[in-house]
């Protein structure tokens, strides 16, 4: 009697726990996510990690761009297709003769979400806000070009009326810059550089409040062609079209969600699973699968960055320029692209990417295992003899690690030296690089604007960005002077490869390619054109259905 | 027994405050602040960082004003997530960790224990052999394979299930669950089959069916409680280990639990947020171990005499 | 019939102490099973410490324009993505993975039981401060604690061995620790306790025999654990780096791959899963013959 009692119980659980299961597991609803997103009008999009914040003065990461991209709108955009600047909130501008003062005329029907106009002194206040010392914005540095701009973030002056931005009217700002900067409009679409709506700041904290919850759905206020409406975080940030934008006649998706998609594989499947029109990687290994079955969703392009190794030049072997030299000729690019990448990127022979509008790096280099081994021969190494074990510092990830494994081969059977692969958490790696505790270490730059500038500015002498005690005046010299006072393009561009030559000729840093983008992307979007700075541009995006 | 529990519970302050102040210093000291980046931050930059985060006091000072904000509730800002606090992070993730540790618990205990006592009432057949086979594979096949392979097959190659996602289409709640109790059901298998045979091997199980108690009766009443000890003691650590280890599942299956957090906090150096999870998390062990010795107390009797005898 | 729980016994069994582990060795040689798992890990010993006589490749070797290929004749269980010889690597693999599994399995086990034993067997306040200790540890952030471990360290296998000890630990303590409370209250051991044996002598010839049971399947559930967590460190940053490997990164890689080239997650699982399950027989078989009440039969 108990017995059964108590065993129709226990039926009754495993019955219960297995309806549970089976009832969650009703079956799809006919339509992907995708499919309804396309009648909808909501492009679906895998956006890498999950955004730190959207305060467009604070944030700092390439997801956060995209995102806040989308809410706000600086003084010009860029076409997705030439990344040409066009007229954002700014409708026209003017620029001097010599290049150091920029007139822009603001249209007058920018609104912000909250139906208040977008005016010069919007720009001026927001301005003041990303140079403020207090607030510690990482990025303030974009506005540096401007009169007394860093003087003012650097705390040496303290009163904003003399950094170089003007209010003339509402409509009007005068920017006046130290030197002829030929590559500031660019900057101008740089999220560092965009309003933002100091009643809302206000109303949440001070101006130069980093921890106020102002930047929240629900709370913000922003001038650009989508207005925030959800943000789960590590789920997903939903942003709607934003009916009081100034051209949100020509808009035609109704909303945009981002999911974040930190695991490649996982985004890999959700983007099969029919949840996303568009992925921010592709997992290398499927490349030639994906490129047989579908090369319609193949997305692959070349991207304004490289990928490269570096040397501590202050520690011995590595002091000498023989032994960065044999160890940069005796890599097969060609081999590792092939292989490791799957035939997806360009071997670097220099830091700048090529075809940087219209800029072309020198190639000082070749590669040449035979070179290599006399080179080492020379430096007292003959057959990599006495050579020290020395190690590869990378940060954790898969593809850094294949990369190195192959390299590290390479070394090995090409110069007959040993050395040790060692991968660190990114945090680590960072301080590792920053106190030059390292052999050779992986790195990457992405440009942040199309400039040969946005690389070989890393380079200058004790350079933040330096990282490998690498000096030499006459690079300074150029860098810091002569190349932002010429304004000639190509007499400009004549000095960065005269800079990049010395740069090549000491090897600091070992290019192995140039990067590119790689998306998977549903051949139901339109106007989404993959560009070197894989930049979006949500305005020319639509949907359509039937593709 | 009142006074053990009370008992208990008390010492539970020092526990988490020990474990406070020791990820405090922990992370303090660990490489890389919460500020380092690729590109490189100028020093006014940083120094203005620091004062927003009070980091510019003295690391003593910095602790003391953390106890006293922790002690109204206040867990402070997040480093990484500039205008979200700490503990509104956590309220956020944890409904959603927790739901998925009971899911998978439920998966866990259900398939672990029937797994384990089918295994053991015929030792070495083949009714023990195949629950405690499948049991063995269960323990060899780590979350970060099992996740992904339950979503190829039932997500990608049959269809069935949504391969992502928490609560936002039907039946995305399936695969996380049983990819994270997956583990934790073949332990219980194991843990409860040598329970039971360790019971069923004592006298008094052997008098019970000599009085000519029904096979099942006995199975039940005498040597379920018993048998299922290392069960229940194994339970309240595999709970909150559950929660802790819920960032693989999480991670496979894009929910935002606060396993997430908690990961992306050490790998951030997101000083408030580390703290925070940990506090949290220290208190939710304690108080695990805890049920799980007073449902092991209570279930055995010998001990059970002994509490209510106060000791 | 013999009894183990009356003192006349437990006299008895006392000298008698030397020859439970013969008498283990002659019921484990009964149990087919056990053998059958001894003899399948002495063979994978076997092959890992003579790895450089078995195959014809380096466990580094390269082939780049080879890449992944499925097993074929000159490859057997086919090739990584860099053109290695898998089976090389799997027999390579196994030597980290086995070393891994067994010093820091013995480190956990060794402090575990002991920790646990003496918690539960001396109770109290004693016990109540072991236990309150061994929650905190569990409560710190784990990758925190290795991150600094890796820094103040550097990179050491030693160190990942105790890194993997130091948390698995913990679990055991509280296992043994519950047993041993359990079997403090029974009968046997307060009459050993009248008898006028010391705690120690106690705890070595009457408790822990008695908790060999639970202890070794937890061992087998332990030494997947650890296999698998070396690989997470690993992973980290801590503990081996490329090119050299272990069964537990070889099946991480396998994963990110499983579609396009399944042969490097199967066979790396494939190895893993059957020195366990050979691990498993023979701990199911030791427990058996280990079994102070199995004497009966």
């Amino acid at each position: 009697m108990t017995g059964n009692i108590v065993g129709n119980w226990r039926i009754g659980l495993v019955a219960a726990v297995l309806l549970l299961l089976v009832g969650c597991g009703g079956g799809e609803d006919g339509l992907t996510r995708v499919q309804q997103g396309n009648l909808d009008g909501v492009l679906h999009f895998g956006n890498g990690t999950e955004p730190e914040g959207l305060d467009p003065h604070i944030v700092t990461g390439v997801p956060e761009n995209r995102i806040v991209s989308a809410l706000f709108e600086g003084l010009v955009t860029k076409n997705p297709e030439t990344l040409e600047v066009e007229p954002g909130v700014a409708e026209t501008w003017e620029i001097s003769e010599d290049g150091t003062l920029y007139t822009f005329h603001l249209r007058d029907n920018a609104r912000w979400t909250n139906g208040d106009p977008v005016t010069a002194v919007d720009f001026h206040w927001s301005w003041n806000r990303i140079l403020e010392p207090e607030l510690g914005a990482q990025y303030n540095y974009n506005l540096f070009p401007v009169v007394n701009a860093e003087e003012y973030a650097n705390g040496t002056i303290e009163d904003f009326s003399q950094v170089g931005v003007t209010v003339l009217d509402d409509y009007t700002l005068q920017v006046q810059l130290k030197t002829p900067t030929p590559y500031f409009l660019q900057l101008l679409d740089h999220y560092s550089t965009f309003p933002v709506h100091r009643p809302t700041i206000e109303a949440y904290g001070t101006m130069s409040d980093r921890l106020s919850p102002w930047a929240r759905a629900g709370n913000m206020v922003s001038n650009g062609a989508f207005d925030l409406t959800e943000w789960q975080i590590n789920s997903h940030i939903r942003v709607e079209k934003n009916d009081t934008y100034w051209d949100a006649d020509e808009i035609d998706l109704n909303a945009i969600v981002f999911y974040p998609t930190e695991n490649l594989v996982t985004e890999d499947r959700m983007f099969r699973d029919g949840q996303l029109h568009r992925t921010q990687e592709i997992v290398l290994d499927r490349i030639p699968v994906y490129r047989a079955e579908r090369p319609e969703i193949v997305h692959i392009e070349p991207w304004l960055g490289t990928y490269f190794y570096m040397f501590n030049t202050t520690k011995p072997p590595f002091d000498d320029v023989r032994v960065r030299k044999a160890l940069a000729m005796s890599i097969d690019r060609n081999l590792l692209d092939e292989s490791v990448m799957q035939g997806i990127v360009e071997p670097a022979y220099a830091l700048v990417p090529p075809g940087t509008l219209g800029y072309q790096p020198p190639k000082t280099f070749e590669q040449s295992a035979d070179r290599a081994r006399e080179l080492l021969a020379e430096a007292g190494y003959p057959n990599g003899e006495g050579f020290p074990e020395f190690e590869i510092l990378y940060n954790t990830q898969e593809s850094h690690r294949r990369m190195a494994v192959a390299i590290q081969q390479m070394w090995a059977s090409e110069l007959n030296i040993m050395v040790t692969l060692v991968n660190q958490e990114w945090k680590v790696y960072l301080e590792n690089q920053d106190n030059l505790n390292y052999d050779i270490s992986r790195r990457g730059w992405i440009g942040d604007y199309v400039d040969p500038n946005t690389f070989l500015d890393m380079y200058v002498t004790d350079g933040g960005n330096n990282k490998t005690g690498f000096s030499d005046p006459r690079y300074d010299e150029i860098i810091l002077r002569e190349a932002p006072a010429t304004l000639d393009r190509d007499a400009r561009y004549e000095l960065y490869r005269e800079a990049e030559t010395i740069l090549m000729e000491a090897m600091p840093i070992l290019p192995v390619y140039t990067y590119t983008t790689k998306h998977l992307i549903d051949p139901s979007v339109k106007g989404m054109p993959v560009n070197i700075m894989d930049h979006v541009n949500y305005k020319y995006i639509w949907l359509d259905p039937d593709a | 027994m009142w006074r053990f529990i009370a008992f208990r519970t008390l010492q539970a302050i020092p526990v988490i405050l020990t474990v406070i102040t020791v990820t405090f210093f922990l992370v303090r000291v660990a490489p890389g602040g919460p500020f380092s980046s690729e590109k490189a931050v100028s020093p006014q930059v940083e120094a203005a960082l620091e004062r927003q985060y009070r980091l510019d006091l003295p690391m003593y000072q910095q602790y003391f004003t953390y106890l006293a904000d922790l002690a109204q509730g206040d867990m402070g800002p997040s480093f990484n997530f500039p205008g979200q606090r700490v503990d509104e992070l956590i309220l956020q993730g944890l409904p959603i960790t927790a739901e998925l540790g009971l899911y998978a618990m439920l998966v866990a205990v259900v398939i672990g224990v029937l797994a384990g006592v089918i295994a053991a009432l015929k030792p070495n057949s083949i009714q023990d052999y195949i629950p405690m086979s499948l049991a063995m594979v269960g323990i060899c096949m780590p979350t970060f394979l099992l996740g992904p392979l339950l979503v190829l097959v039932f997500g990608i190659w049959f269809d069935w299930l949504p391969v992502s996602g928490w609560g936002s289409s039907p039946g995305d709640k399936i695969l996380p669950s049983i990819t994270l109790g997956a583990m934790y059901a073949a332990y219980i298998a194991r843990l409860s089959r040598s329970g039971m045979l360790e019971v069923l091997s004592q006298d008094y199980m052997r008098t019970a069916r000599a009085k000519g108690l029904p096979g099942h009766v006995v199975v039940i009443k005498h040597a379920l409680r018993g048998g299922l000890l290392p069960v229940i003691s194994y339970l309240g650590p595999a709970f909150a280990g559950l929660l802790s280890g819920s960032f693989v599942v999480e991670t496979i299956f894009q929910i935002p639990g606060l396993g997430r957090f908690y990961v992306q906090a050490a790998f951030n150096r997101d000083y408030t947020m580390i703290l925070g999870t940990t506090t949290f998390l220290a208190t939710l062990i304690v108080l695990f171990n805890l049920l799980s010795d007073f449902l092991a107390a209570w279930l055995n009797p010998r001990l059970r005499y002994q509490f209510s005898k106060g000791k | 019939m013999t009894d183990t729980t009356t003192p006349d016994n437990l006299l008895a069994a006392t000298p008698k102490g030397v020859s439970l582990w013969q008498d283990a060795w002659v019921r484990l040689r009964k149990n087919k099973l056990a053998m059958f798992g001894l003899g399948f890990l002495g063979f994978i010993i076997v092959i890992c410490i003579l790895a450089p006589w078995i195959t014809p490749y380096g466990y580094e070797d390269q082939d780049l324009r080879l890449g992944a290929s499925a097993p074929s004749a000159a490859h057997w269980l086919g090739t990584d993505t860099f053109g290695r010889d898998l089976l090389t690597r799997i027999i390579y693999g196994g030597r980290i993975s086995l070393a891994v599994g067994f010093i820091a399995t013995s480190v956990a086990l060794v402090v575990g039981v002991t920790y646990g034993a003496i918690a539960g067997y001396v109770g109290g306040r004693v016990d109540s401060v072991m236990m309150r200790l061994v929650d905190i540890i569990y409560a710190l952030p784990f990758m925190i604690f290795i991150i600094l471990l890796m820094v103040v360290f550097g990179r050491n296998l030693l160190l990942l061995f105790l890194a993997i000890g130091a948390v698995e630990w913990l679990t055991m303590a509280r296992i043994v620790r519950g047993q041993v409370q359990n079997l403090r209250q029974q009968e046997f051991i307060e009459a050993a306790i009248s008898l006028g044996l010391s705690p120690a002598a106690i705890i070595r010839k009457h408790v822990i025999p008695n908790v060999l049971g639970p202890v070794i399947v937890y061992t087998t559930l332990t030494i997947p654990n650890v296999m698998l967590l070396e690989a997470f460190l690993s992973f980290l940053g801590l503990g081996i780096q490329p090119p050299n490997s272990s069964w537990g990164l070889l099946i991480s890689y396998g994963v990110e791959s499983m579609e396009e080239y399944p042969w490097l997650l199967l066979f790396p699982g494939f190895a893993l899963t059957l020195t366990l399950f050979a691990l498993n027989f023979l701990g199911d078989g030791l427990r058996d013959a280990l079994d102070p009440k199995a004497s009966r039969d």
